[in-house]
């Protein structure tokens, strides 16, 4: 029954979504104030709606009633509560649902926190939401229900995939969603604007939290899927380059560069067209992972034209939203007034250098992972794009921006003396100068592709910092009155060193574990000692475990270092005997500076085992790095100025008059 | 406004269009790739009597293995081609189960396997056959036109193919198959 | 020349340059960074280019799995139409099992073994690697909605 109630609301949402799409649109443009102001309501309505329809499927779920067609296939009554919770989104049609609630989501916060919004324009806003959410639903209901029946009901469910019962998938999902759904306020916002045929800075203030908050969501996101490759699958890679990691990265780099362009709007009033364009792109490449993960496109091209009905669908969402905004932008976005001139060398200059090289590594970034599929669509021969590929094109156009990335950030706006920027970088260059030599002197790393990696993760690194203390005034006044001064910095500017430190860490993080693993793989017997990187790891035992719905094989590592106990470390083999499905699970030493990483394999018919065993330096400076990025988002989604509701003169006053 | 500047303009309008005719190019062309996938299996067989074979049963269970005139005698039926290597007949194995409980007659045809290992998949995840034939070198699949395992075939009273599914079974395909087999009866 | 055409010049050259550069990367990466998918098959008949790196994809042989003292494994792969052993050091995706059809990337050997660096086979358990699907399918060995499951 309350499944039943769950579909009912999911209908009438789409209904609400449909009435939210069409009449406050007409309304703005017939200056009809009932119809505006329906907006909002309707909003939050939908939300409610999407929020009981989504409690429904929780209940189900927790109440494993196995007459509903997903609970039976993705659940089983042994599951542990948790996995129980995230099954809710670990299967297609239960993640639609997590998908467009949290649209409903973005929406409702909209219509609450945007208070100082000129109404049509909120109204157009929040139209444009609902027409997504229109399509959404739609796709849920016709061709994904998810509350679907089983006549008769089973006595118990087939089970989750076991690899998806794990801590870090079962909250990947939400984060990466909240980012992807996120910048489709960016997306209305820009749809919006370009209806009314006006951008300004106001307009760049008000798109700015959401797009930072979908951009830090998705940060988080793509940081907990990595981590998660990381310790589930077994040889301690974290990002493989592969279409599902590359259809989160691709909005994630548009998306970071429309941050950028966004500054350049909001505080000198040009490069407004090319904001818009990013905002459109931005969600676009956020559909196409949507599609390219949801169609089965990428297991095989022909799965999705067997099955068609939902690939075929999402396309035609894709195609809709994707087309319909770019053709608006090619009407309407020839009409807005271009900004005021800057030299090269200023602040705009450095951020539309950002911006180009951003845009040109998306693309490159979505030619990688669109070719084969393309090649393959049309009956080209098969073949793989892979790190190796991503490594020689993405990796080359990351440089220059790294390499600009400290100066940029320091140089003044409208015309900068670069030479002036250059010298005050004075101290982040030697310092990236001792790293570099420490480096090649101290590390195993003798690649020039790892220096080059150290070399741009401390200049980035130590350039945010020397352009924090630089701001404060640290080598003019006196270091007390300095510290001050640092201390009543605006949050913006905290947050904005504190994502390039992020990213600097990060880079040394990668950096590190990909050019200075240390790799042991042998046949280990119990009581067997060998040496890795300093460590002296013993193989300690291995025994059988009974876990709450799976058996394990658990072996037992001990490690010392110079003779005294470091700690104990345990990797397990699991069986789940419901799915019959085996699982391994990596035993893991984390501290700041490095992993150690012990994989117990099968054994051989001499009774020993094979194990790999792993020393994987700085890699909690990558997941650091990470946190530190979207902490940075966080800072500055608290700035008073950028406030949503902060107060905003030249529009509201434009709307008064209207 | 003079030539030259409406000229600029129109310049101006094609600059900002770039972006939808380059989607539009992609999609066009993404299309047509795609369109023209020929996925939907003919097959031979269907509307027609199934072939003839004899099987020997699969060692270890108490059956007298499979062959034509085991098909047909006026009762509906379902043949499985299936193997213990094979994951997808793991995946599909369970509504295999809940169809013979369901009171569906299931043919066997264990393709390419070892028998110790096909008697312990199906003491692991039931036994929804009523008789299983060992095909070891693969030869009855070939008479039938099986690309790879699993496969399901539906068979009228007379033993006519009317239905052939390549692939796990899954929960949406019953919505086909039962009415099929409820109108074959 | 006025100061917003200077400006919008720099842009646009700018913007080619990079675009040039991008290009060239991309096209050198196309030329030898693409891992190309070969069959057993196609190995046997000796059309398959050594010291290269590709993957082959089929299914392991039952029987076939060798495990050496110190960790390293070999195994054959069939599609049906030729049969190759592979070596690899290393331990082996949950999924591998006799019969299942997997990918490995790697070099072919002068005496005509395959030295695998990376095994896949994808976590989900009803995954079929595509290319593997493929070349079975030419063979005869598979179809292709044998393998899609989600």
């Amino acid at each position: 029954m309350i499944a039943e109630l769950g579909h009912f609301a999911l209908v009438l949402a789409l209904v609400v979504a449909f009435l939210q799409g069409t009449l406050p649109l007409w309304g703005a443009a017939r200056r009809q104030a009932p119809l505006v102001e329906l907006a909002p309501a309707a909003a939050l309505l939908q939300f409610t709606l999407v929020t009981l329809a989504f409690l429904a499927l929780l209940n189900a779920h927790l109440a494993s009633d196995f007459s509903l067609a997903i609970v039976y296939q993705n659940s089983h009554s042994t599951k542990p509560l948790l996995y129980k919770f995230s099954g809710v989104w670990g299967n297609h049609e239960g993640s639609l649902v997590l998908w467009v609630w949290i649209l409903a989501l973005f929406g409702a916060a909209v219509a609450l926190f945007g208070r100082n919004l000129p109404r049509p324009f909120k109204a157009r806003v929040l139209a444009v939401q609902g027409l997504i959410g229109l399509g959404f639903l739609a796709f849920s209901l016709f061709t994904s229900n998810p509350f679907a029946r089983l006549d008769p009901a089973p006595l118990d469910g087939l089970g989750l995939n076991p690899i998806l019962q794990d801590p870090g998938l079962a909250f990947h999902p939400p984060m990466l969603y909240l980012g992807y759904v996120g910048f489709s306020t960016a997306y209305s916002f820009a749809m919006a604007a370009l209806i009314e045929g006006r951008v300004d800075a106001s307009w760049a203030r008000w798109v700015r939290p959401w797009t930072l908050a979908a951009w830090m969501a998705l940060t988080l996101g793509i940081a907990l899927g990595s981590w998660w490759a990381y310790y589930t699958l077994g040889w301690g890679g974290f990002w493989f380059w592969d279409p599902v990691e590359n259809a989160s990265f691709m909005p994630w780099l548009a998306g970071t560069a429309l941050l950028h362009s966004a500054i350049v709007v909001e505080k000198r009033d040009t490069l407004k067209s090319w904001t818009i364009l990013l905002a459109i792109l931005t969600f676009s490449l956020a559909l196409l992972g949507t599609f390219l993960v949801r169609s089965g496109v990428l297991t095989s091209v022909h799965a999705f034209a067997t099955d068609p009905s939902r690939g075929v669908f999402v396309l035609a969402l894709l195609g809709i939203a994707v087309g319909g905004s770019l053709a608006l932008y090619a009407w309407r976005a020839p009409a807005l007034q271009g900004g005021g001139a800057f030299a090269p060398i200023s602040r705009e200059g450095a951020l539309l250098l950002n911006n180009l090289l951003l845009a040109t590594a998306t693309a490159t970034v979505l030619l990688g992972t669109l070719y084969p599929l393309l090649l393959d669509g049309l009956g080209g021969p098969k073949i793989s794009v892979g790190p190796p590929f991503f490594n020689a094109t993405f990796l080359p156009l990351m440089v220059p921006l790294l390499v600009a990335l400290p100066a940029g950030s320091m140089i003044a706006w409208k015309r900068g003396d670069l030479s002036g920027v250059l010298s005050r970088l004075g101290l982040a260059a030697a310092g990236t100068v001792a790293v570099l030599l420490a480096a090649a002197l101290l590390a195993d790393t003798r690649s020039t592709l790892g220096l080059m990696g150290f070399a741009a993760g401390a200049w980035v690194l130590l350039g945010s910092l020397n352009e924090l203390a630089v701001r404060a005034g640290f080598f003019q006044v006196p270091p007390a009155r300095a510290w001050r001064r640092l201390k009543g910095l605006p949050r913006s500017a905290f947050s904005m060193s504190l994502a390039h430190m992020g990213l600097g860490v990060l880079i040394l993080g990668i950096t590190a574990t990909a050019t200075g693993q240390t790799e042991r793989i042998l046949a280990m017997r119990p009581g067997e000692t060998v040496t890795l990187a300093g460590y002296e790891v013993t193989l300690a035992s291995v025994e059988q475990v009974q876990g709450p719905n799976y058996v394990a094989r658990s072996g037992t590592f001990a490690v010392q270092r110079d003779g005294a106990p470091v700690t104990t470390v345990r990797s397990e083999k699991r069986f789940f005997p419901v799915e019959s499905m085996p699982v391994t699970k990596p035993g893991i030493h984390s501290t700041l500076l490095r992993d150690l990483y012990f994989v117990l394999g099968d054994p051989n018919s001499e009774g020993a085992w094979a194990v790999r065993l792993y020393h994987n330096p700085l890699v909690f400076w990558m997941w650091g790095g990470a946190g530190l990025m979207g902490l940075a988002g966080l800072v500055s989604l608290t700035d008073r100025r950028l406030r949503v509701g902060a107060p905003v003169p030249a529009r509201g006053s434009r709307a008064a008059a209207a | 406004m003079s030539a030259p500047a409406a000229d600029r303009a129109g310049r101006r309008r094609l600059l900002f269009a770039l972006p939808l005719l380059a989607f539009v190019g992609v999609g066009a062309f993404l299309a047509l790739g795609l369109g023209r996938d020929p996925s939907q299996l003919p097959s031979a067989l269907v509307g027609r009597e199934a072939p003839a074979f004899a099987l020997p049963p699969l060692e270890g269970r108490d059956d007298h293995g499979l062959s034509r005139a085991d098909l047909g005698g006026g009762r509906p039926m379902l043949v499985n081609f299936w193997a213990s290597w094979c994951v997808p007949c793991r995946v599909e194995h369970p509504i295999l189960d809940r169809l013979a409980r369901d009171g569906v007659t299931i043919q066997g045809v264990n393709h390419k396997d070892m028998p110790d290992k096909a008697r312990a998949f199906l003491d692991e995840l039931g036994d929804p056959y009523e008789l299983v034939g060992s095909d070891r070198q693969g030869r009855v699949s070939i008479d039938w036109g099986v690309y790879g395992v699993p496969e399901t075939y539906l068979l009228d009273g007379q033993g006519r193919i009317l239905y052939r599914h390549v692939g796990p079974l899954q929960e949406r395909d019953l919505k086909k198959l039962l009415p099929m087999l409820e109108e074959a009866r | 020349m006025g100061l917003r055409k200077r400006q919008r010049m720099i842009v646009v050259v700018l913007a080619l340059a990079l675009v040039g550069a991008a290009a060239a990367l991309v096209l050198t990466a196309m030329q030898d960074k693409i891992a190309f998918f070969v069959s057993p098959a196609d190995i046997a008949s000796g059309t398959v280019e050594r010291g290269r790196d590709f993957r082959l994809g089929g299914l392991v042989v039952e029987g076939s799995i060798e495990r050496a003292s110190d960790g390293s494994v070999a195994f054959t792969l069939t599609d049906g139409a030729g049969d190759v052993r592979v070596l690899y050091a290393g331990i082996l995706p949950d999924l591998f099992r006799e019969g299942q059809g997997i990918v490995a990337q790697g070099r072919l050997e002068e005496d005509g073994r395959f030295l695998a660096r990376e095994v896949l086979a994808k976590h989900d358990e009803t995954y079929m690697p595509p290319e593997v699907a493929d070349a079975l399918k030419r063979s005869g060995h598979w179809q292709e909605g044998a393998e899609k499951l989600r």
